[in-house]
């Protein structure tokens, strides 16, 4: 039979406004951690989203054009020969966007050319020649573009006839969300004027810019050759292996630069990075976290020690009583640790109603995700087992005090 | 006497030393959080146009067309060539400018320097009027200017330093792009954090370095970055930009009064009606006028994880303080014996509390001072992240002295609750269970 609770909170009457205070300490922390472990895993996953690409094997490099030039068109076909050429280089391309890049196209999809508001609003465009090779894309339905389905995006731009995409290759995510039922392979979408259709569908490929949550995968390829011209710009992409980064980024700016040296090096990266870097407010969001909650945990649990090592101070004669009235030491440890259990009780059942609380303001502050369920019952254990692992070191100072301090004045 | 008072506090608080750290050390971190969250909120959200914000204000208008209409809806954020060009020609504000960013190539006359991209303004002539932005040598282009296409150039002290090595640069020449341009101005650098006049640039950081007519950079081809919102059948085709039904461009205008602004609202709406009433705009009117703050505001331009990384701070603050209130009230309380011999030689409960009180404070300069070192250790880790805002995570003078008027009031406020129970002890009990 555990220790009677009742002369236990007979005890902790005598110290009411202290024993508040721990509750409402225990309560906050609760709440807090709560709330924070669970924002903690939004930033994990975030940072984890998968983007679909080879992300350790693709390679960038951006080149600024000093004022404008004729021959845009055929001096980039010349550079991708050129980069195919660079030892350990397995593919090439230039495209006008890259994941995780910030910047890009987006464009709207309607499923009929008399559709008001669009099906979706925002999907990710990317443009370029070989999107799918380069990227090293995983096609789940369909096929990769044709050579002869290509044409220059200035010409689309410019609206000149004959140069809308024809065709299309979309994300698993865009499919199911034109076509909730069906197939969207094979069907006609409306993204310019004239329909284009699906002729491919593609796993995962991230947006270029930062997404709405849930839309991180609405992407789309189409089938336009990009080219460093005023205005557009593109970025060559090259994919080796994830050792041969390095070489072969110099040896790709030093051929560029030896092909034509009036152009600046605007951009040089591994993918990797240009990820890392998308993601590093996340990091250092999670990481803030992190140490908040655990600087959180230890005050918490600083402050049961020395508030539990007063009161064992405060009631020497008390317990030296008990124990020579036949208590045994294992009954004072139990005492102080069942104690200890139901300040935390207290302090967690009111805890979890102030998280709810905090997640409520998140929601309609921040516009964040309400804090699910499971995390109040994993915040109770984890309270708990801090209050017990607390307390353990005032308690067996309780328990070894002597039965002959009764007997002292 | 207050010195009597440190001096027993001194006693007191080095008689139970663990415990004394104990409440230091939870007084300090929870500083520390709050300082280093709160100055990084601080920084981001500083009006960026002292003196002149609440007098400069943003226009938008709602040129898109009825197919997506949305009532309470709001316009895009920058207008169309066309608008921004009537407005202009309207000239109804005080001072206005019509602006967008670009990166150009610029190659410096010194040729062993390479060329090198850097970002440019292009706008109307009042930009510099408008933003208050100083000049060191020279002074602005003229709408004549604007209106010529004429091929002048501003530049910022950086720019001048690098290329021109300082010297007064005005009317010497500088390539950029294709094309050459006269220097006819340099201004001290101007880098309003956050960059409220053009947030599609990067937010926060250094700015532009080049400013030159928004017209000499259409004639020379000049691309411009940012956003370009294309609504109907606008194509975001750079060279037809001027006639295309896509947004790129930002205005801002300076209305000096209450009356004008209301006025120059009154003027939008109605220009928004006759372009109704042309058939250039489809929806009814719908402008709003921005005044940099609430512009900012709109633009939701501080980070969201940082208010919440400050909310945090905050409530660790509070577990903090609650945790010291408790170390404090059994403290206290503990010394119920040494009170009540005080009270029985003659010290009022006045005296009581402020010696009591007077400990509390001396918790919270200490913890002030911990709290100081973590939160200049914090501002140092946040300005290791590669964000763009890192770098102005710096302490002012202002934070400095919250860090300690905070550390010191909440201790104080802390040590109320157990001072005032310690003090209400009866003397005579007291000494009789001795």
């Amino acid at each position: 039979m555990p220790m009677d609770i009742l002369p236990i909170l007979a005890s902790l009457r005598r110290h009411k406004v202290t024993a508040i205070l721990l509750i409402l300490e225990i309560a906050l922390t609760c709440a807090i951690v709560c709330n924070a472990v669970f924002l903690i895993g939004l930033r994990l996953d975030r940072i984890h989203t998968p983007s679909g690409v080879a992300d350790n094997e693709l390679i960038m490099v951006r080149m600024s054009n000093i004022g404008g030039r004729s021959d845009v068109r055929a001096r980039t076909l010349e550079d991708l020969a050129a980069l195919r050429g660079i030892p350990g280089v397995r593919s090439a391309a230039i495209l006008a966007q890259t994941p995780f890049g910030y910047s890009g196209t987006t464009s709207s999809i309607k499923l009929s050319s008399d559709q008001k508001l669009p099906t979706i609003s925002y999907v990710s465009t990317y443009f370029g020649e070989g999107v799918v090779n380069a990227f090293g894309l995983e096609l789940v339905q369909g096929r990769d573009f044709s050579a002869d389905e290509y044409h220059w995006l200035q010409d689309l731009n410019l609206g000149l006839p004959g140069s809308s995409p024809r065709s299309v290759i979309v994300t698993e995510a865009v499919a199911k969300r034109l076509f909730p039922d069906g197939n969207a392979l094979g069907k006609d979408v409306y993204i310019y004027d004239e329909p284009s259709r699906v002729i491919g569908i593609v796993r995962h490929l991230v947006t270029s810019q930062e997404w709405v949550p849930g839309q991180e995968d609405y992407s789309m390829i189409l089938p336009m050759r990009v080219s460093p011209d005023a205005g557009m710009g593109g970025t060559y992409v090259m994919r080796t292996s994830p050792d041969q980064r390095d070489r072969v980024l110099d040896a790709a700016v030093a051929k560029l630069k030896g092909l034509d040296p009036r152009r600046v090096l605007t951009q040089k990266s591994t993918l990797e990075k240009q990820r890392a870097t998308f993601f590093s407010a996340d990091r250092a969001t999670a990481g803030w976290l992190i140490a908040t909650c655990a600087a959180l945990l230890v005050v918490t649990a600083l402050g049961i020690v020395g508030l539990g090592s007063f009161w064992v101070a405060q009631r020497r004669r008390q317990i030296g009583v008990r124990r020579a009235l036949g208590a045994r030491r294992v009954d004072i440890l139990r005492y102080f640790q069942t104690e200890n259990f139901l300040l935390a009780t207290f302090g967690i059942v009111l805890g979890m109603g102030m998280a709810y609380g905090i997640s409520l303001f998140l929601v309609l502050q921040y516009e964040l995700p309400r804090l699910p369920a499971h995390y109040l019952p994993m915040g109770a254990v984890l309270l708990w087992l801090l209050g017990q692992g607390a307390v353990l070191s005032p308690a067996l100072r309780a328990a070894s005090v002597p039965p002959v301090v009764a007997t002292r004045g | 006497m207050f010195a009597y008072y440190l001096e027993l506090a001194w006693r007191s608080l080095r008689r139970n030393k663990s415990l004394t750290a104990l409440m230091i050390f939870a007084v300090a971190l929870g500083i520390g959080a709050c300082m280093t969250t709160l100055t990084v909120v601080h920084v981001l959200s500083g009006d960026p146009l002292p003196g002149r914000g609440d007098r400069v204000y943003r226009v938008l208008l709602d040129a898109e067309p009825m197919d997506s209409y949305r009532k309470d809806g709001n316009p895009l954020d920058q207008v169309t060539w066309v608008d921004g060009m009537n407005l202009l020609r309207d000239g109804k504000a005080d001072r206005q400018a019509l602006m967008t960013g670009g990166n150009v190539a610029v190659t410096p006359p010194d040729a062993s320097l390479d060329p090198f991209y850097i970002g440019a303004r292009y706008s109307t002539s009042d930009i510099f009027s408008l933003f208050g932005i100083h000049f060191i040598y020279g002074g602005a282009w003229t709408a004549k200017d604007d209106a010529s296409r004429a091929r002048v150039a501003v530049i910022t002290r950086r720019l001048n330093d690098k290329v021109f090595g300082g010297a007064n640069s005005v009317g010497r020449n500088l390539r950029v792009s294709d094309a050459d341009l006269r220097v006819i101005g340099v201004i001290d650098d101007w880098d309003p954090q956050p960059h409220f006049h053009d947030l599609d640039m990067n937010t926060y950081g250094d700015s532009e370095r080049l400013y030159l007519p928004l017209g000499t950079s259409r004639d020379l081809g000049l691309g411009h970055s940012g956003s370009t919102n294309c609504y109907g059948n606008g194509r975001s085709s750079e060279k037809e930009l001027e006639t295309q039904s896509c947004t790129w461009l930002q205005y801002w205008v300076e209305l000096d009064t209450a009356a004008k602004r209301d006025a120059y609202h009154e003027y939008l709406v109605n220009y928004s009606r006759a372009q109704h009433d042309h058939g250039r705009f489809e929806r009814p009117p719908n402008v709003r006028l921005f005044d940099v703050m609430s512009w900012l505001d709109y633009k939701r331009v501080v980070p969201g994880d940082v208010k919440i990384q400050a909310w945090l701070a905050i409530g660790f603050l509070i577990v903090c303080l609650v945790n010291t209130v408790g170390l404090m009230l059994a403290k206290f309380l503990r010394r119920s014996g040494e009170v009540g011999v005080r009270r029985a030689l003659g010290a009022t409960r006045g005296e009581i509390l402020t010696q009591l009180l007077t400990e509390a404070g001396m918790i919270g300069l200490a913890g002030g001072i911990g709290g100081l070192v973590l939160a200049i250790l914090g501002l140092w880790l946040v300005r290791m992240q590669p964000h763009e805002y890192a770098k102005l995570a710096h302490l002012d003078f202002t934070m400095f002295l919250a860090t300690f008027a905070l550390a010191i009031a909440s201790t104080v406020v802390a040590g109320l609750l157990p001072a005032l129970r310690a003090c209400r002890v009866a003397p005579a009990l007291q000494l009789k269970t001795q």
